[in-house]
């Protein structure tokens, strides 16, 4: 299993590869695209994030001492960027998660590319990740 | 005619640079962009003339107050009250309607009802929500036809005896319709009612009469007719802003202070307690004069155009919807593009540069009605250009092509 650095590493390599802010927007749509949709029953507004202009749900699992994330948003772009989220934290061990520094998107220049209110439903996503994790280890 | 290249000289921000392209503002129904003439008499203000005002003998602070006083006259002047007393500074549209709703508590009771329409912006709802529950009084609701414009025939039904109160926009800031305020307002009238215009969207793009329309109350924003943010005001007959409450005490706003009584001071006075934002008062003067030096119906053409023309191109793109897209509206266009959220074209629209505004713009009534999560809403200012929406319709396309 690599680590939350490991992958984060990987990608910030894989933006690397692309020269402007279309490239990458376009391989977030793809990203998003790729992700399965939530089923009905998951998208329920408990399992909504606030502070997101779209609607973003996120969903969490804890099994063999790992936290197992799955989101979903009626928004293409916002969902790329989740899936980038869940590919860096679902499957970690809950102390990891807590601890972990979350570098790679301003690595990868995202921040720059995200307006104010999208970056704030960024950050509200990562501490709705970080809650779940709390909620885990507590379980431990 | 309107010299469109001329009139961009006099706004700084214009010349702007948004990710290493050329700003396109197509968000004016939020804000208007300011001209130097605006910002000139901001900035002179306080070199010259600041003080504070009403109070002081000395030469500073009568020419503050002399500015802050022509302010009031040329926006009395401007929309036709009757007197300059009937013309109240605010904080801006809330501000006002505000000042009403909680002027109206002791008033309205639960036997009274109130009318609000469907396409109303959530700050033309949520005080008369909250006047509903302190006083026990029913909020009814005008609902709006699949085309965007007000159901009449319903509206005419809705005005029982009971109703005491019709509140509603001038035009709608989602859609940009124009409503009939005429033919409302005087139904309203026959009908023994009250009106308050929530004139955000409509003062900025035609001239407007308030004794003419005869609007019991009308309200609007100085930074929507580019003026500052921060300040608007709050037109009322005098009989009636005469027989409501003070909405704050403080300084300004008394004859006589006792601890046994205090006398409030006359319109408008009344409304107007503490210090108020002088050098935004002051620019909303000047915001006015610099409109009227291009004149409103040469406003009102050339937006018709650029409307018109974004309007015709837009509809060539494939599976675009237009909401609210009727002859009778100003220059604002609501719009999807198939399934794709509003959010993921307008941030892709703001790569190139162009500013639009996304999501359900304090509208969410709007967007049950039409069942969607929200729009993308391009909305036109004089000093755009026809290049300026090719730019913009070709952006729409690549971004429509990029999310597939």
């Amino acid at each position: 299993m690599q680590t939350i650095q490991e992958i984060q590493n990987q990608i910030i390599d894989e933006f690397n590869f692309f020269e402007d802010w279309s490239e990458k927007y376009q391989y977030l749509i793809d990203l998003g695209k790729n992700l399965p949709e939530f089923d009905k029953k998951s998208r329920i507004d408990s399992n909504l994030i606030k502070g997101c202009q779209s609607k973003v749900w996120l969903n969490s699992s804890f099994k063999n001492d790992i936290v197992i994330f799955e989101a979903d948003s009626d928004a293409i772009i916002s969902k790329g960027i989740i899936s980038l989220l869940i590919r860096v934290f679902s499957g970690q061990d809950p102390e990891d998660i807590l601890a972990a520094k979350i570098d790679f998107i301003e690595k990868i220049g995202l921040n720059t590319h995200l307006s104010q209110t999208r970056a704030n439903g960024l950050l509200a996503m990562i501490k709705q990740i970080k809650i779940y994790a709390l909620a885990y280890q507590s379980k431990k | 005619m309107l010299d469109v290249y001329k009139i961009r000289k006099d706004f700084p921000i214009l010349g702007k640079k948004v990710n290493n392209t050329d700003l396109i503002y197509f968000d004016n129904a939020a804000t208007s962009q300011t001209p130097n003439q605006v910002i000139d008499a901001i900035s002179n203000y306080y070199k010259e003339n600041n003080s504070n005002i009403h109070r002081g003998l000395h030469s500073l602070s009568a020419d503050a107050t002399n500015k802050y006083e022509n302010s009031r006259s040329i926006i009395k002047n401007h929309f036709g009250a009757a007197h300059e007393h009937e013309i109240i500074f605010t904080s801006g549209t809330t501000h006002g309607i505000n000042i009403i709703s909680s002027g109206l508590e002791k008033s309205i009771s639960s036997k009274d009802e109130l009318i609000v329409s469907e396409m109303e912006h959530h700050s033309n709802i949520v005080p008369w929500q909250m006047l509903c529950e302190k006083t026990g009084s029913k909020l009814k609701v005008i609902p709006i036809n699949d085309d965007g414009t007000l159901d009449m025939e319903e509206y005419i039904s809705l005005l029982t005896p009971k109703v005491k109160f019709v509140f509603i926009n001038h035009v709608s800031n989602t859609l940009g319709i124009v409503n009939p305020l005429k033919e409302i307002i005087d139904l309203a009238h026959k009908n023994g009612s009250k009106v308050l215009v929530d004139g955000a969207q409509g003062a900025a793009h035609f001239k407007i009469n308030l004794q003419e329309l005869d609007a019991d109350y009308y309200v609007a924003s100085a930074h929507k007719l580019c003026g500052p943010t921060g300040v608007g005001f709050l037109y009322g007959k005098s009989e009636l802003l005469n027989s409501l409450p003070p909405y704050q005490g403080g300084g300004e706003m008394i004859s006589n202070v006792t601890f046994n009584k205090t006398e409030y001071a006359d319109l408008p006075h009344k409304f107007e307690a503490g210090t108020p934002n002088i050098s935004g008062v002051i620019g909303f003067g000047a915001a006015i004069d610099y409109m009227n030096s291009i004149g409103f119906n040469n406003i009102e053409v050339y937006e018709k155009e650029l409307l018109d023309y974004a309007t015709e191109n837009l509809k060539k793109i494939d599976n675009i919807k237009i909401y609210g897209d009727i002859n009778n509206k100003i220059s604002v266009i609501s719009f999807n593009i198939g399934n794709h959220h509003p959010s993921d074209i307008g941030s892709i629209l703001d790569q190139y540069g162009i500013a639009v505004r996304t999501g359900q713009h304090c509208t969410q009534p709007i967007m049950d009605h039409f069942n969607i999560p929200g729009t993308v809403r391009a909305s036109f200012s004089f000093y755009n250009t026809k290049s300026e929406i090719d730019l913009f319709i070709d952006a729409v396309k690549k971004a429509s092509k990029m999310l597939g």
